[in-house]
């Protein structure tokens, strides 16, 4: 039975020779992650638990607590990591995003199933993990039983042909294909192709993580060598990585010219066809820029920005944010240095945390302002006051535009 | 909890997500509070209109975004269930899991306007618009899916499988209840 990426782990998981789009299907789940939030407000300890091995905690949307619910929450988790014997507890310190500590741990492995309370958790999809966000309700009843089920959705395969240009970036790529072909509700996105060599992990792990904006229900990548020596790197062995079978059914496949793309910016409300070239955008001002992000807010990111920021000044009236990931590419930025360019510059340089992105604790927008993000959502409302503009862009866009203080293609600011 | 629903309709478009249901600042507050902000942009005082038992019907890809248990705020309204003509699948599991019916009519926010007495059966299928007469069906639901939204969610059924303590059974059939003890999400 011809099957793709998602369809082949599946089927695996749940004993049968084969499953096909419109099943439902009853899986076990190989990783589950809870993060903070999950225990804020009156976390209800359970009786038992499937397996602590199989279980992690992260600390990451409101760390160092912003409020005494979540302080509370903190204080929770660590009682239930210490009773249960959960080892994989990133706690604030060892913290950050969930998506960015479940790459840095090897938590996705090719061919298995993650499942984690954020609706970003499609991220892992990058490393060939059939990984989707579920709601606090089923990743706790997911902790205790250890399995659950899904609909089997119908895919759509994105062929990616041609080599990335350098100043395209994954954030690049997601929005033109967000405004290209909109909104993929109850249905799974599946990458692969020749061009995908030419797309490095960071970049497709920001395509995967953005598979939520357009409604998608999993999220993945073909399994090739870049994942196999990415893998290798973090001391990630032993898996059984899923390739998609070269006769499987697809609802439609969907044709990518890489070398054809370049910078891209979405405008407020939704990437869901809203975007455009920053090139034809015209002269749009900006009050904040943020880099961060499950999506944006990796070593890589930030490599990118100080690139872009070395040596040149955040423009007045504009405010600058800056959010590594976790605490791990907090650590390695500072050392390699992109810290110190991106602060002397003119930006904050934030703790690691969700942060900005969901509007809840720091960097909020006020009425009329206009921010440009390289983050998840440009939702109204998503990061701060509904009267704030949200347009989206890549680290490099965000980081020329704190430079002039409108909205710039990078590829016109001179190293 | 029933499969069956019957109540009056309120009609919303496309694309509403979940930013415009729970917003972060409403992640702060406890749930009947929070619940005071569904639509508070999109549809500003609907709150105070709505009614318990009334159903909220709404257009394609119904609830993008976060995986926060806005369903368990519907449910703090009073809200009776949910009809969407595409739901957005983590927003239809939540649904489902806090307990709340849930149905996809493909032409929902033309079968219906505003104000009108809808009956949905989701054993069935079937659906009726009691003030026009219109009426379909759509394709049942897994076995497995209508059991959990007839436990009144996936709390209830964990504590009847011996997860959580027995005594809490009834407890966690009620919406606060199950936001504040499986806590939020993003």
């Amino acid at each position: 039975m011809s099957m793709t990426i998602i369809e082949k782990i599946f089927a695996r998981k749940a004993g049968v020779d084969g499953v096909s789009a419109g099943e439902t299907v009853v899986v076990d789940v190989d990783m589950t992650v809870l993060i903070d939030l999950q225990f804020a407000t009156m976390w209800i300890e359970p009786l038992r638990i499937h397996d602590p091995d199989k279980l992690a905690i992260v600390m990451d949307h409101a760390v160092p607590a912003p409020t005494i619910k979540d302080a509370a929450g903190g204080t929770h988790a660590r009682k239930f990591a210490a009773e249960f014997g959960i080892e994989r507890f990133y706690d604030v310190g060892r913290h950050g995003i969930c998506h960015q500590v479940i790459a840095e741990n090897g938590l996705a492995r090719p061919g298995e199933i993650l499942a984690c309370t954020d609706s970003h958790t499609c991220a892992a999809g990058a490393y060939n993990t059939a990984a989707r966000g579920l709601g606090p309700a089923e990743v706790y009843s997911i902790m205790c039983t250890g399995s659950t089920w899904f609909q089997v959705a119908p895919t759509i395969r994105y062929q990616l042909e041609g080599v990335k240009p350098d100043t395209v970036s994954g954030k690049d790529i997601f929005l033109h294909t967000a405004n290209e072909y909109g909104d993929a509700a109850n249905l799974n996105l599946e990458f692969g192709g020749p061009g995908l060599a030419s797309i490095p992990m960071h970049d497709r792990r920001t395509i995967a993580t953005q598979g939520a904006e357009v409604s998608a229900d999993f999220s993945t990548f073909e399994p090739d060598e870049v994942l196999t020596s990415f893998l290798h790197e973090r001391g990630v062995t032993g898996y059984d990585a899923a390739a998609p079978d070269p006769d499987a059914t697809y609802r439609e496949v969907r044709h990518v010219d890489l070398a054809a793309l370049e910078p891209y910016v979405a405008r407020p409300g939704t990437v869901s066809r809203n975007g455009l070239p920053v090139s034809q955008l015209g002269r749009q001002r900006i009050d904040q820029a943020f880099i961060g992000s499950c999506a944006n807010g990796q070593l890589e990111d930030l490599e990118i920005a100080a690139d872009v920021l070395r040596g040149k000044t955040v423009a007045a009236g504009v405010r600058l944010l800056v959010t590594p990931a976790s605490q791990a590419v907090y650590r390695e930025a500072m050392r390699l240095g992109y810290l110190q360019d991106i602060a002397d510059a003119g930006a904050v340089i934030t703790n690691s945390t969700c942060g900005a992105c969901f509007g809840y604790h720091m960097g909020v927008v006020g009425p009329g302002e206009v921010c440009l993000t390289s983050s998840t959502r440009n939702f109204t409302g998503r990061m701060g006051s509904p009267e704030a503009q949200i347009f989206m862009a890549s680290p490099a866009t965000v980081a020329a535009s704190a430079i002039t203080g409108y909205i710039t293609d990078p590829r016109s600011v001179t190293p | 909890m029933t499969l069956a629903i019957t109540g009056k309709v309120w009609v919303f478009g496309d694309d509403l997500n979940t930013d415009a249901m729970y917003p972060a600042f409403a992640m702060k507050m406890d749930p009947p509070e929070a619940a005071k902000h569904i639509f508070y942009e999109v549809r500003p005082g609907w709150t105070d209109q709505v009614s318990p038992g009334d159903i909220v019907v709404a257009g394609k890809n119904f609830g993008l975004g976060s995986s926060r248990p806005v369903a368990a705020l519907f449910t703090e309204l009073g809200v009776a269930g949910l009809i969407a003509e595409e739901f957005n699948s983590l927003f239809f599991r939540n649904a489902v899991n806090a307990g709340l019916p849930a149905m996809t009519i493909p032409d929902a926010t033309t079968a219906f306007r505003e104000g009108d007495t809808g009956t949905f059966d989701l054993s069935t299928g079937e659906w009726r618009n009691e003030t026009t007469g219109a009426s379909g069906s759509v394709a049942k639901l897994p076995n497995l899916i209508l059991d959990i939204i007839a436990s009144g969610g996936v709390l209830p059924r964990l504590a009847a499988q011996g997860y959580l303590p027995a005594e809490l059974g009834d407890l966690l059939r009620s919406s606060t209840v199950a936001i504040r003890g499986a806590g939020s999400g993003a």
